[in-house]
Parts: C-alpha cells; sequence; structure tokens
C-alpha cells in the first residue's frame, strides 16, 4: 500500500481541493490507502519539511511533481503547470494518477 | 452593495512598473477604474492573468483604466519585489498599470484579502463591483464573466447584477 502524503499550509486555499482530487483519484484507481494531511505552520517547518509550497503531494516520499519539488522552501500557494502550459494552484488529475500507477 | 465596507476609491499615489508615479486623480478622465489587488507569486494570480490583461485591452478605449496593486510583503516573498514586478509586466505585455503599494497602504485602504481581488468604481468612483473575475479558475467552464457583467453595467451608468462575490486567491502577504 503506498504512503500517500499531502502537505498543505493553512494560508493557501488550494488544499481542499488537492484533498478532494487525491481522494477522487484514489477512489477511481480502487487504491485504499489513507491520506495523510500534514499541515506546514512555519518557515522553519517548511525548510525541515522541503515544502516547496501548498498543497505538495508525496507518494512513497516522491513528490508528485518533480519540476517544482525543489522550489525554495516556503509558506507560499504552490504552481503547477496544466499540460497546456497554464497555471493552476493544484496538480492535474492526471499527474496524481501517474504518480499512484 | 458589496460585502465590505469600502464606498469609494480611495487616494493613491504610487510607484508603477513603467517608471512613473500613479495617481488616483491621473485616472480622471476613466469612465470606470478598475484596481485589482495582484502580486507575481500566486498561482491564482496566474491562472487569471491572461483574461485580466485581456479585459484591460479590450476595455481600454472604451473608457476603462485598469490598475493592478502589488502590495505583498517582497522581504517574506521576493518574487513579488519591485524588480520582479517590472520584469513580469515586460513578460507578460501587461495592459494595465501594475502600481508597487511597498507600505501596503492602498491594501489596507482597499480592505483587500487575496490576490487577485477587483474592486470596481463607476465615473463618480463609487464601488460598483468587488471580487472574483469570474467563476471559473481553469477558464474552461466558466459561466459568470463578474468583471466584465461589472464594466458593462458601469459604463452604461447601471449597477451590476452582481457586484459583490467572495475573492478567490492567494491571501495578501501583509508586513508583520
Amino acid at each position: 500500500m503506498p504512503r500517500i502524503e499531502l502537505l498543505f499550509w493553512e494560508g493557501c486555499p488550494s488544499y481542499p481541493e488537492a484533498r478532494q482530487l487525491v481522494e477522487d483519484v484514489l477512489s477511481e484507481l480502487g487504491i485504499d490507502a489513507p491520506l495523510e494531511l500534514r499541515e506546514v505552520r512555519s518557515q522553519a517547518e517548511a525548510e525541515a519539511e522541503r515544502f516547496p509550497g501548498s498543497p505538495t503531494i508525496r507518494v512513497d516520499g516522491t513528490d508528485i511533481d518533480a519540476a517544482g519539488a525543489a522550489g525554495r522552501p516556503s509558506l507560499t500557494c504552490r504552481i503547477y503547470r496544466r499540460p497546456d502550459g497554464r497555471a493552476s494552484p493544484v496538480p492535474t488529475r492526471d499527474q496524481i494518477k501517474e504518480a499512484l500507477t | 452593495m458589496t460585502s465590505i465596507s469600502l464606498q469609494t476609491a480611495p487616494q493613491f499615489d504610487l510607484p508603477g512598473v513603467d517608471d512613473r508615479r500613479h495617481a488616483l486623480a491621473d485616472y480622471a478622465s476613466a469612465d470606470v477604474l478598475v484596481l485589482i489587488q495582484y502580486c507575481n507569486h500566486c498561482p491564482y494570480v496566474l491562472a487569471w492573468q491572461d483574461r485580466i490583461n485581456a479585459l484591460a485591452r479590450e476595455y481600454a478605449d472604451r473608457g476603462v483604466a485598469m490598475v493592478a496593486v502589488a502590495s505583498n510583503d517582497a522581504r517574506a516573498y521576493p518574487e513579488d519585489g519591485f524588480e520582479a514586478m517590472v520584469a513580469r509586466a515586460r513578460e507578460e505585455d501587461f495592459a494595465f498599470d501594475y502600481v508597487y503599494d511597498e507600505d501596503q497602504s492602498l491594501a489596507r485602504a482597499l480592505g483587500s484579502q487575496r490576490t487577485p481581488e477587483a474592486f470596481v468604481f463607476d465615473r463618480d468612483r463609487r464601488l460598483v463591483y468587488h471580487g472574483a473575475v469570474d467563476d471559473d479558475r481553469s477558464g474552461d467552464a466558466i459561466t459568470r464573466h463578474y468583471l466584465r457583467d461589472a464594466l458593462e453595467a458601469a459604463l452604461a451608468g447601471r449597477s451590476p447584477e452582481i457586484a459583490d462575490t467572495p475573492p478567490v486567491g492567494c491571501t495578501v502577504k501583509w508586513r508583520n
């Protein structure tokens, strides 16, 4: 069973949407694994967690978005890119799916 | 009526990315003035950026002036600092003025909460719309064009059907 973590910062409003996305994909794929929600509350925690912004989703410790994973640790909203290059505050469903399959 | 206490456009006089200062009085000839709380780093701003820029371009010839206001604490969010603002405006060919509210006085006067967050003022600079640009961040399934509808109403001397929506975006990054 994969370990799935969703790290979030309360100051960014995107994590409920991200949580729903992950839960939807888990359900679609029939994966019965718990989603670990972890709040990042301070810059020190962001640095300790290598948290490049909210939301950050990891499967077995690997960030689902390698391009953004190396960003400066910060209490900020994370920028994801859709396949057509447009910016989004959450990853695409396909990004999550790929990480889980 | 909107959900915020602001009723008229607040005074401001701020540096812009065009190396000029921009004051409320400078927009006196505009029939409608839009102030948008803005920043560089927020993905919500980036998601709406092209549509905001397109609206500014489309309505410029119709008497609408649009000013994006960057107020975030650039010490904590360096990508929101003035030099980065200049670079972004150049890269994206902004059709609106982009001003730096370093001391956050304009954001406080507006009562801003989020980026992006639009404030539309009519010819008398009364607030006629406050909130989101439209109802779909992705742009794929927009059903309500709040800002566009507010501009059309204000230009026609009417109140928009929807005068207030919750702004959706990153929080304004206040200085400690």
